[in-house]
């Protein structure tokens, strides 16, 4: 049924630092590398050699400029699954391809299931959603559920392919169901930002926002240049009338 | 977001088909169901061929349309999959009624029970199909009060003017019917300028700011896309027309579905014999041709929530 739980037993997802991330786009290869291969596997590219590629990614790294009161900074941006509370992509759902687990919260796609009705790209604010159309099915991220219970890697692998390969570790993995786990302790002591709350889908996954700058830079900007009088006499009485200022 | 033809196509088509139901069904009601098998025929033949011509085409925008049938399961929670039980069951009554007014010539007892059942099943269907739409909180112009009745209107409309054409077509035409096409066609003209008014004057919704969660320190800008080429996302619910292409649009929707149509019944209402069988059936035939374009509009006009992230301003967004 794509009936949302009442409850999950925990609620797993990521935390991304803003701060740190450099939009290196590693995340996003990590995850095409192993999800390629993985749970949803494959993630189609078309065309990728030709003019106008084309390709399915679970996660996408956007570049933003910002105007502070500090100065302009640019952010990066990594767009991906936020395994929402409330995610009306599951309900939409005609066929219970889409589910959210009680186990942990992670929502996922059954790709024999999914008729690629879209709808749920479409009932999705963020994004999170991108249609294999190779395939004929719906693909989104999974958390990498094969790899965060899977025996047969080595402990410290057992996250996620994109919070792995980060180098500046500004993604962090972790249960935010317990607020005493390390995720839960980082996004309160960073005031972890939840996305479009408005919309009511309670998105689990929580944004770092960028530290204030403390220090500034000298400004070394020339001064601005002295205001030019305004005209007086009959030819500023001329400029005043044709621009309309009485 | 992308106008797909087939979804269009099949909005359009069983909007038109369910309407035409509903009204037969209350004229079974109200015992004013003209007998005549090959009235019948024709316009149960228009009527299930529309949604079920629409039906079919909206299995064809599916990935794996050999799934489809996994859709009926999660009416519990799914507005989609609802719309695919209500339009199932009501082939039952469907076909009761068909059988009954059309080959068993009968108009009263089961058909009238059937005839009910019929028009309550197409009102239920639309209502689901406008709910898939006004249920996408991420879609502005779909997710407000207008949609649902915009939906059970013009489904209405187009089924009476239809209704219409074909009894001046067997010679049943009536005032009072084409009245009903009239009226129902100026009320569907002022409900689509409500939509628009609605959509130009409700503009307020989650900016780039919100969707970052970086509004509250300043003003953001897309300074690079993640991607250079379109994506999915981007074809799908970044689907952009000019906005003099839509205003363009809009004229042509108006003209074709509801000025022309209003013109024509105009018409029709005081002349005499054949010109009012041209004037109604010609009505039918341009209402549907300009639904098709007022529904290119209501998907290619709406605006998704993700082009925000890349940095569709919500004007431009909307042109
Ligand atoms: S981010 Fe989108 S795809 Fe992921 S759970 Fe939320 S609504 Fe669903
Ligand atoms: S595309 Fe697949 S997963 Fe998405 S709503 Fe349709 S059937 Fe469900």
């Amino acid at each position: 049924m794509t009936c949302i739980p009442v409850k999950t037993d925990r609620k797993l997802g990521l935390a991304i630092d803003l701060d740190t991330c450099v939009g290196c786009h590693a995340c996003v290869t990590s995850c095409k590398e192993w999800n390629t291969g993985a749970h949803s596997a494959p993630l189609t590219d078309l065309l990728p050699y030709d003019a106008d590629p084309d390709g399915v990614f679970f996660n996408r790294v956007h570049t933003y400029e910002q105007d502070t009161p500090d100065g302009g900074r640019t952010v990066n941006f990594p767009r991906s699954c936020l395994h929402c509370e409330q995610p009306a992509c599951v309900t939409v759902c005609p066929t219970g391809a889409s589910y959210k687990r009680t186990s942990d919260g992670i929502v996922l796609v059954d790709q024999d299931k999914c008729i690629g009705c879209k709808l749920c790209s479409w009932a999705c604010p963020y994004g999170a959603r991108e249609f294999d159309v190779d395939v004929g099915v719906m693909k989104k991220c999974t958390l990498c559920v094969d790899r965060i219970y899977n025996e047969n890697l080595p402990e410290e692998d057992r996250v996620p392919a994109c919070v792995a390969a980060c180098p500046t570790g500004a993604r962090h993995f972790g249960d935010f169901g317990d607020p005493d786990s390390a995720i839960s302790k980082l996004s309160a002591e960073r005031g972890g930002v939840e996305l479009m709350p408005e919309l009511g889908y309670k998105p689990v996954n929580r944004y770092l926002p960028p530290r204030e700058r403390k220090n500034h830079p000298v400004n070394t900007a020339a001064k601005p240049l002295e205001a030019v009088k305004a005209e007086g006499g009959f030819l500023g009485w001329v400029d005043r009338i044709l621009s309309g200022k009485d | 977001m992308r106008p797909a033809f087939s979804v269009i196509f099949f909005t359009t088509a069983s909007g038109a088909g369910y309407g035409l139901l509903f009204w037969l069904g209350l004229a079974a009601l109200a015992g004013i169901l003209p007998g005549g098998f090959w009235f019948g025929f024709v316009t149960m033949a228009l009527a299930v061929g529309l949604i079920s011509a629409g039906l079919l085409s909206s299995t064809a925008h599916l990935g794996r349309p050999e799934r489809a049938w996994r859709a009926f399961s999660q009416w519990r929670s799914s507005w989609l999959s609802r719309e695919g039980v209500a339009s199932v069951l009501t082939y039952l009554p469907i076909a009761a009624f068909g059988v009954g007014w059309v080959f068993l010539g009968r108009t009263g007892g089961w058909v009238v029970a059937a005839g009910a059942l019929m028009a309550l099943g197409a009102v239920v269907t639309v209502c689901m199909t406008a709910m898939i739409y006004a249920s996408l909180k991420p879609v502005r112009e779909w997710h407000n009060p207008t949609t649902l009745p915009g939906y059970l209107l013009f489904a209405a409309m187009t089924g009476a003017v239809l209704l219409n054409g074909v009894l001046h077509l067997f010679g049943h035409g009536s005032q009072p019917m084409v009245l009903l096409a009239l009226g129902t066609t100026i009320l569907g003209w002022i409900m689509k300028r409500t939509i628009w008014r609605y959509n130009a004057t409700h503009r307020d919704g989650p900016t780039l700011g919100d969707a970052t969660g970086l509004g509250n320190a300043g003003k953001v800008r897309s300074s690079q896309w993640p991607h250079t080429e379109q994506n999915y996302l981007l074809k799908e619910m970044g689907y952009k027309i000019a906005r003099k292409h839509s205003a363009r649009l809009r004229i042509i929707a108006q003209a074709l579905a509801f000025a022309a149509p209003i013109a024509l019944l105009a018409v029709a209402l005081i002349a005499p014999g054949w010109l009012s069988v041209v004037g109604c059936v010609l009505a039918a035939l341009v209402q549907l041709a300009g639904m098709l374009v007022e529904r290119w509009l209501f998907f290619a006009e709406a605006t998704h929530t993700v082009t925000l992230y890349y940095g569709y301003a919500d004007k431009e967004a909307a042109a």
